[in-house]
């Protein structure tokens, strides 16, 4: 099982340029997992125990308001990342995720991953070097959303 | 220079504030606020052929004038095609004109998206919110001459998935040859809309293209420029083939008005359309 | 070279009546020189000379019979070539038909009786811009093409004045029909008379005139090395480039400080050629019209972009106005667009003198020491 998966971690954009040695060590966190379109993948306030990296379909961020329904923040592709409230406590999502179309990703245990960060700090600092920059373009991103440029008419 | 007397002789310089006479022939809305009206010039004389990138100043009768792009490339006498977002007054008499009404014209003014110095090359067009009215001749263009250019990725950006402009259009385009059609909106319930949502430099970083030969063409709201180029950046797009359509007041489009200044230019003149290394130190200057 | 009496005036100001001019010259009112129409020579300002600094312009006797004994005012010749409010067409929509019926052009004939050497000189850059920059403007070219100038060459420089630094004054030495040197001795002042152009020559041919003699010429050379001697000057090297490369400069926020944004510096000034377009409707809403009018960069309209004006600063637009008028100008129309006639020092109410804006803000050793605005 866990064989076959290396190379399919090693392929995936998130891991470029980690040493093939990082990654198989990586590789016993992760398994495969298929979601249906429109399924949710995890729910505002879950535990936060996974971490995912999309590989086919796209997958969107969401809230929800009793009024105006699900409420769309964000979409990712493949070859994105999805989730990082499992780095820190009270490891709980802060958002809702759902397929929006028929999706595979590999998901990662988030508690094997703090072990093996903890025991090789090289893997720690290359893993936390990616998530920044996931979190920078986010940011970015979401001030941008935020400013609402394409409706000037009234400011 | 010699200025003892001046030159022209007044009778033969035509007044360049004076439009011509169109009628709506063809009115569609395409979105609450945004409308593209079809124009057909009421009486014989031609009316030049407007290029993409260029724009006319509209006339709307006792209310005011302002410029609005060619959301269509369009020949000698043909018919004007523009696309018009209601804003302000002026824009909202526009918008309201019906078939059969009335409107003045002047232009075209304006310099034209460089389309011509990159044959062969793959064609990059980012366009936000309103800015897909002026870019949409260079994606027809484009299209219309499929064997002159590589691949063409066309990439949008709107508030809403009610505010896209051009949907069945935008369909055409996604099912044509050797195309990339990317949409992202700014907000969504996620009931009416299956697509990206988030920001159009974020499609960017995706989208496939040859960076060493492609021309990318940006009209959309100004602080949507940064993200692009950096992304271009990333991408190792030199800047010099990044081209950016710009927007300022403009009162008279011939460049005597003096509002519509960028530094030293003067867009209804020097642009709109600028190779973004020719502005970008001035786009760094606030208030310019 | 001519020298005439100052019946001269007289004649010349009858001749070209005669032929259908309408001659405007300097006239006093409201305690200052300001150009209006006049019928006779006697209109003019007689022994009348100004005092002038910032924020101050006074009329003072001089004590002297001098026809011309003054500095400029507030008023330019653009009031008449580029009136302040033109009706450029009106339209009409009945039945769906709309209609446009341009504007008579101006058919008015000016002959301009005392244009200094700067103003000559704001003529140009105005004729650069209005009609040699692409579509002219028919009305202007209408003015202009008419007009007959008559030059009078400076005897004098205010204390505002910069024009031997900034333009090529105080010497006129073409762009004009005629110019006069007052030649003040004892008693009536006369004139040596200089000739710019055929139609000057033709003007002059019918007047009572005599060759100069060496001393006249030698008299109205000393008058105009009396007039180069000025208290401002602006920096010798052009200013092309230099202006914009300090966008960020403190002195802007010190400036802004003062200035009140009352855009009487563009109002005053012989080159400011920015203009509004504006259409309105009778109430019957079957009758609209087009007017032009005078703008400035001061006001917040004037960048107006829908959800917001784009230089709401007062250190913008007095940016904006000074990186034009004395730097961007080059790139627009091959020169300053300054002619160092000083009117805005001496307008403007809180007395700001550009040319010491300008030494502040071009001065390197205090640039490289000058906080910039860094982006967080
Ligand atoms: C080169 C160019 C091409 C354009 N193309 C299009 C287009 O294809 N479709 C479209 O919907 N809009 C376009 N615009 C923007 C459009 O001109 C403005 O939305 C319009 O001027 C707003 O006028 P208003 O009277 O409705 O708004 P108000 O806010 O009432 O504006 C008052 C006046 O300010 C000026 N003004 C306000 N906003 C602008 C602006 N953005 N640009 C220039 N002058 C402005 C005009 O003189 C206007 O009459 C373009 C602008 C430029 C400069
Ligand atoms: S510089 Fe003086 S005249 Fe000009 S706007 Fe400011 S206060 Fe008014």
């Amino acid at each position: 099982m866990i064989q076959d998966l290396e190379p399919v971690v090693r392929a995936h954009p998130f891991f470029d340029g980690l040493p093939d040695e990082l990654v198989k060590f990586l590789t016993g966190c992760a398994r495969n997992v298929r979601f249906d379109a429109g399924q949710m993948i995890f729910r505002q306030g879950d535990p936060a125990d996974e971490f995912f990296l999309l590989r086919a379909g796209r997958v969107s961020l969401e809230t929800h308001d009793p009024a105006r329904g699900p409420l769309v923040v964000h979409t990712l592709e493949p070859g994105e990342v999805l989730g990082w409230s499992w780095l820190f406590p009270p490891y709980r999502c802060y958002w809702s995720a759902r397929a929006v179309e028929r999706a595979r990703a590999l998901a990662m245990d988030a508690r094997c991953l703090r072990r093996k960060f903890e025991e090789r700090p090289e893997l720690g600092y290359a893993m936390m070097l990616r998530v920044g920059r996931v979190l920078s373009d986010r940011l970015h991103s979401a001030r941008l959303q935020m400013l609402d440029v394409f409706h000037d008419g009234d400011k | 220079m010699s200025s003892t007397t001046a030159t022209n002789s007044p009778t033969t310089v035509r007044e360049p504030m004076l439009p011509s006479t169109y009628r709506v022939l063809r009115r569609e809305q395409e979105t609450a606020d945004t409308v593209t009206l079809t124009l057909e010039r009421d009486g014989e004389a031609l009316a030049a052929a407007c290029e993409p990138g260029q724009f006319n100043m509209l006339y709307a009768f006792g209310v005011g004038e302002v410029p609005i792009s060619v959301s269509a490339a369009s020949d000698v006498g043909e018919p004007l095609v523009h696309t018009i977002r209601s804003v302000g007054k002026t824009s909202a008499a526009l918008a309201r004109l019906k078939p059969g009404q009335s409107l003045g014209v002047r232009g075209p003014f304006g310099n034209v998206w460089p389309l011509d110095d990159y044959e062969g090359h793959d064609i990059v067009v980012i366009a936000g919110g309103i800015g897909l009215a002026p870019l949409r001749p260079v994606v027809r263009r484009v299209l219309e001459r499929r064997a002159s250019f590589g691949h063409l990725v066309v990439l949008y950006g709107a508030r809403h998935p009610s505010e896209l402009l051009y949907l069945e259009e935008l369909e055409r385009w996604r099912a044509s040859p050797d195309t990339t059609l990317g949409i992202t909106v700014d907000r969504t319930t996620g009931v009416e809309w299956m697509g990206p949502v988030g920001i159009v430099p974020r499609l960017l970083a995706r989208a496939r293209f040859d960076p060493i030969e492609t021309g990318l063409f940006l009209c959309g709201p100004e602080v949507m420029i940064e993200p692009c180029v950096r992304e271009a950046l990333t991408r190792k797009l030199p800047l010099e083939q990044v081209h950016v359509s710009l927007e300022r007041n403009m009162h008279c489009a011939i460049g005597l008005c003096g509002h519509c200044q960028f530094g030293p230019h003067f867009i209804c003149r020097d642009g709109p359309v600028f190779a973004y290394p020719d502005v970008e130190s001035l786009l760094r200057v606030r208030e310019l | 070279m001519w020298i005439a009496d100052v019946e001269f005036l007289e004649a010349l100001v009858a001749g070209l009546r005669q032929r259908g001019f309408r001659v405007v010259a300097p006239v006093e009112r409201d305690d200052a020189i300001v150009y209006d129409e006049i019928r006779s020579a006697q209109e003019l300002p007689r022994g009348v000379g100004d005092e002038q600094g910032p924020g101050r312009y006074r009329l003072v006797e001089r004590g002297d019979s001098a026809r011309f004994g003054f500095s400029v005012g507030p008023h330019t010749w653009k009031r008449f070539l580029f009136p302040a409010r033109t009706t450029l067409f009106s339209a009409t929509l009945e039945d769906e038909q709309l209609r446009f019926e341009p504007a008579v052009l101006p058919e008015q004939r000016y002959a301009f009786l005392g244009v200094r050497a700067c103003e000559l000189r704001a003529i140009a850059l105005q004729d650069r811009v209005l009609i040699g920059s692409g579509h002219a403007d028919a009305h202007y070219a209408a003015l202009r093409a008419a007009a007959f100038l008559i030059a009078v060459q400076c005897g004098q420089a205010a204390s505002t004045c910069f024009c031997a630094s900034a333009g090529d004054g105080p010497r006129a030495t073409d762009g004009f029909d005629l110019a006069l040197t007052e030649l003040l001795d004892a008693g009536e002042p006369r004139y040596l008379v200089e000739v710019g152009t055929d139609r000057g020559r033709e003007v002059l041919e019918s007047l009572p005139h005599a060759d100069a003699s060496e001393a006249d010429r030698g008299a109205a050379r000393a008058a105009s090395e009396a007039a180069a001697r000025q208290m401002r000057e602006l920096p010798a090297e052009s200013l092309h480039g230099v202006l914009a490369s300090v966008r960020e400069h403190a002195r802007w926020d010190d400036v802004a400080e003062r200035c009140l944004g009352c855009g009487n510096c563009t109002l005053v000034c012989p080159t400011c050629f920015c203009s509004k377009i504006e259409d309105s409707s009778e109430l019957s809403a079957k009758r609209a019209e087009r007017v032009r009018s005078w703008d400035s960069c001061f006001s917040f309209e004037y960048s107006h972009l829908h959800g917001g004006d784009v230089r709401t600063s007062t250190r913008s637009r007095y940016r904006q106005w000074l990186t034009h008028k004395l730097d961007t100008w080059h790139d627009q129309f091959g020169s300053s667009g300054c002619v160092g006639c000083g009117r805005c020092i001496a307008w403007c109410p809180v007395g700001i003198d550009l040319t010491e804006e300008v030494r502040v803000l071009c001065d390197k050793d205090a640039a490289a020491a000058a906080p910039v605005e860094g982006d967080v």
